[in-house]
């Protein structure tokens, strides 16, 4: 029962990826891009992940929708008539693509508890998290406690990332309002 | 079943190969500079199915410790794509933020009409 | 922008349950699934959705800009910070044992419990930051 609502749910999400690439009106490409955040949170509870789901319902339908919404008020909704022929990129798309499943192959198959990923450090957390520093949300204890150091580079991303934004796009002296000055000028003179 | 149980076995991998590569695609063949990084997101969305498939157990649980439990899902993954999802979101912003800026000095966001406009400049 | 009376005031029935929803989800985080980067996002998700209903400058008056702006540097220094008082403690950095030596058990918490704290300030402020710099760009 778990892996058949896994393939319905993986089986939308792959319908709602071919409209997001196929349509040109990026208005409906973001709001596209909601439901599909929605749909892989879904997929996520299914796989266990909690926690995931919770950030990428949050994160992926809520604040990157709304910033995409408001940065497309500032340009153009309707994306242009592609120049090129689609041919390399197919090609390059689909040779990855086909790489890729060949190396599918060699991979254990999905759910089973005897794989390398699940018999070595990930499970041994579940033991030591409780004697450790009892907190029963393991990925908490891991997320804070034993790979703290980590986490603290991840915010340290974020601060990053923040920082760049705000240099971006504080007002202060804007490249667009110094080009349009200089070409005031040139008409004049 | 039995006929089914390959394709069941790979599915997931299956699906997350077909949103990265469609997320490729976008990246390489859209000049529009919103949908490229539309097709950036998708790609790394795929990622986070990449990590967190393989950490799922049929049957098991989510990993939060609780009575009568025997068996749980791997939390490592969880965590790594857990931090990744937040950092995604942050550079999409940056992202977004230069797209801004093009768009101010430009006017456009379409990559070839940039380019013709350069081409013109020199 | 006067045919949203229902918008609006189910936004305001809303916000509160958000806010309180984003702290449950930082204080439950060691129980439940939450933590700091969800109720991070969720307060931030919050401010926006009044922003978005009532304008950004009544959000900045309830947020300010240099508010949110000190905000994004004070939580990478409470999570930094954490890690450099246990290395005054004689410990490893980040290595919250320090905090207790008698009671690794509770330094633990607390460690995770700060860290947290960090995290939801570092991650709602870089959020609200990132939203009015994109809002003050528009008009």
């Amino acid at each position: 029962m778990e892996s058949l609502i896994n393939m319905v749910l993986l089986s939308l999400l792959a319908v709602v990826t071919i409209g997001v690439v196929r349509l040109r009106n990026l208005f409906a490409v973001i709001i596209l891009g909601g439901i599909y955040s929605f749909l892989m949170a879904s997929v996520l509870i299914v796989l266990d992940a909690v926690d995931v789901a919770m950030t990428e319902a949050s994160v992926g339908a809520g604040i990157s929708t709304v910033l995409m919404l408001t940065v497309l008020y500032m340009t153009r909704v309707e994306e242009a008539k592609p120049v090129h022929t689609p041919m390399l990129p197919i090609f390059v798309a689909g040779g990855t693509g086909a790489v890729l499943v060949y190396g599918t192959w060699g991979l254990p198959a999905f759910g089973l508890a005897d794989t390398p990923i699940n018999t070595h450090v990930g499970m041994a957390y579940m033991d030591l998290s409780i004697p450790d520093t009892g907190i029963p949300n393991v990925v908490t204890s891991v997320l804070a406690s034993y790979r703290g150091f980590d986490t603290f580079g991840e915010t340290t991303v974020v601060f990053t990332a923040g920082i760049g934004v705000l240099l971006l796009l504080r007002r202060g002296v804007s490249l667009a309002r110094l080009r349009r000055k200089q070409q005031e000028e040139e008409s004049k003179s | 079943m039995e006929v089914l149980q390959p394709i069941l076995a790979h599915f997931n991998h299956w699906i997350t190969i077909f949103l990265m590569v469609a997320g490729l695609y976008v990246v390489v063949a859209r000049g529009n500079m919103i949908k490229k990084l539309i097709g950036l997101s998708l790609f790394q969305t795929s990622v986070y199915l990449l990590y967190i498939s393989p950490g799922k157990i049929l049957g098991g649980t989510a990993p939060i410790i609780g009575d009568n439990i025997e068996v749980y899902s791997n939390p490592l993954p969880h965590v790594l794509i857990l931090t990744a999802i937040v950092v995604g979101v942050a550079t999409l912003a940056l992202g977004l933020g230069l797209v801004v800026r093009i768009n101010e000095v430009y006017g456009t966001i379409e990559e070839d009409e940039i380019f013709t406009q350069e081409d013109d400049d020199e | 922008m006067k045919l949203d009376v229902v918008l609006r005031v189910v936004t305001k029935l809303m916000l509160p349950f958000m806010l309180v929803f984003a702290v449950y989800v930082q204080f439950h985080g060691d129980y439940g699934p939450g933590g700091g980067f969800q109720a991070g996002v969720i307060a931030a998700a919050a401010l926006i959705l009044y922003a978005l209903m009532f304008g950004l400058t009544s959000a900045m008056r309830v947020v300010p800009t240099w508010l949110v702006e000190k905000m994004i540097p004070v939580g990478v220094m409470i999570y930094g910070g954490t890690g450099v008082v246990s290395m005054f403690l004689h410990e490893n950095f980040l290595n919250y044992d320090a905090l207790d030596h008698h009671h690794t058990v509770h330094a633990q918490e607390w460690g995770v419990f700060l860290v947290e704290v960090g995290v939801f300030v570092t991650v709602s402020s870089t959020m609200i930051a990132i939203f009015y710099a994109f809002g003050g760009r528009g008009r």
